[in-house]
């Protein structure tokens, strides 16, 4: 049972019918990163697929460039509690990259320029539900919002949708990534409210 | 994670749009200085709204911890937390929260504390911890603040920069100085990292937090000055303020 706040009604707005539970709207577009952003140049920039132990898949800037992209409008939601509708972003879907690789391998760790890493579950990244996305709102991606190229997947915590991604290793069993050894949802479904690893 | 009943014992206005809040809370577990805890509001109808707000207290295990919120433009819960509270009030709150903005007691390597504004918040809580500790790991703050009438823990502060082994303490005010200060109000800058944060030799660990725009540029600023980018961790505010 709640304590109820003296005098507190609070701010609600008709959109937040639409949020997840314990969200609220913003309509900036705020930074949450452990560390200093890395500048990555494009002559230098790779993404690279591998097993653990041998590179499977390997592009470079402009062969990563030259796949097939698409342009996603999609609602962000942040662990930290806001959520911002309606983003709008230009990338390359996972399942491009993924598209002839044969694989029993349930899991993938996810590596960041700056060494952050987030493991997810292969089939929350296959089916149009995650892109390397290069562009924000029609423009480059700014560093600070994970330039050159971000993992995007909205439809979970926006900290699984690694900044200045480089790579992912697939892996036989999940195992936690940065945020997730740190007291973070291994999984981080915003719509069943997975914040923190105890709930 | 649960949430506790927490019993508002005291406030004390650090600013005039910031205020602390001593919060007693049942069974609280302890925390790590850095760390954060969840704030919940109810309305009698039900409808909650919760936010996140660094501690600011010493991790000393007496129940009691110390918030301190910076009263936000068109903010839903800080308004109510820096206007509407008064000693006596309970609030619900759950925590700790946060393992990688941390300071632990066991770390003796020299360490660099850059806040912009309200990102005092957390780096006072380390500051606090040292202290409470015993704790002979160096310490230096270099605090940016608009004005100093922004300063937070004011009179705290100036007390532990007037002691020998403590706190060395660097402020720079980006709109208006005290009277008689040698340099103009502006942004941190690269004279000023390098007078005020230590030589490269002391291999410190930085803890920067702020707004976004202030942690991007004073982390830039650090490493051109040759900061390892791996020594450094940093806590950002989004353009409304509310911690991130």
């Amino acid at each position: 049972m709640a304590i109820i706040s003296r005098g507190f009604s609070g701010r609600r707005t008709p959109a937040d019918a639409k949020l997840p539970p314990g969200q609220y709207l913003t309509t900036d577009f705020p930074v949450l990163s452990a560390g200093p952003t890395p500048r990555i140049s494009l002559d230098r920039w790779e993404f690279t697929i591998d097993d653990g132990s041998n590179v499977l898949k390997r592009w470079d800037w402009k062969s990563f460039r030259e796949l097939p992209s698409e342009t996603i409008t999609t609602d962000l939601h942040c662990v930290t509690r806001w959520s911002k509708l309606g983003t709008s972003w230009e990338g390359v879907s996972l399942d491009v990259l993924l598209a002839d690789l044969k694989t029993d391998l349930p899991y993938a760790m996810f590596r960041s320029y700056g060494d952050y890493t987030t493991n997810l579950p292969l089939k929350d990244v296959m089916n149009k539900q995650a892109w390397i996305a290069f562009k924000y709102a029609g423009a480059d991606l700014a560093p600070e919002h994970g330039g050159p190229a971000r993992l995007l997947v909205p439809h979970l915590y926006l900290w699984k949708s690694a900044k200045w991604v480089t790579g992912m290793t697939l892996m036989p069993h999940d195992k936690p990534g940065f945020w997730e050894n740190l007291g973070y949802h291994i999984y981080g479904d915003p719509w069943h409210e997975q914040r923190y690893s105890n709930e | 994670m649960t949430w506790r009943a927490a019993n508002v014992v005291a406030v004390h206005d650090e600013t005039a749009t910031a205020r602390t809040l001593a919060l007693a809370v049942r069974d609280w577990p302890g925390h790590v200085a850095g760390q954060h805890v969840d704030v919940r509001l109810t309305a009698p109808d039900g409808y909650s709204a919760v936010r996140s707000y660094s501690i600011a207290s010493a991790p000393i295990s007496d129940g009691h911890i110390e918030i301190t919120v910076e009263r936000l433009p068109n903010g839903e819960v800080s308004p109510y937390l820096t206007q509407e509270v008064m000693v006596g009030d309970e609030l619900e709150l759950r925590g700790p929260i946060g393992g990688w903005f941390v300071w632990r007691m066991d770390q003796t390597e020299p360490i660099q504390l850059v806040a912009g504004g309200s990102g005092i918040v957390p780096l006072m809580g380390m500051i606090r911890s040292r202290r409470s500790a015993g704790s002979s790991a160096r310490f230096r703050l270099l605090y940016s603040v608009r004005e100093p009438e922004k300063v937070f823990y004011r009179d705290e502060l100036r007390t532990l920069s007037n002691q020998g082994d403590s706190v060395v303490i660097t402020y720079a005010y980006t709109r208006v100085t005290p009277s008689d200060w040698p340099r103009p109000a502006g942004r941190i800058d690269a004279p000023l990292i390098a007078m005020g944060t230590w030589p490269l030799t002391l291999q410190p660990t930085s803890y920067v937090c702020g707004p976004t725009s202030f942690v991007e540029h004073a982390t830039d600023l650090l490493i051109a000055a040759g900061h390892h980018r791996e020594r450094i961790r940093t806590e950002r505010f989004g353009a409304t303020g509310e911690r991130k």
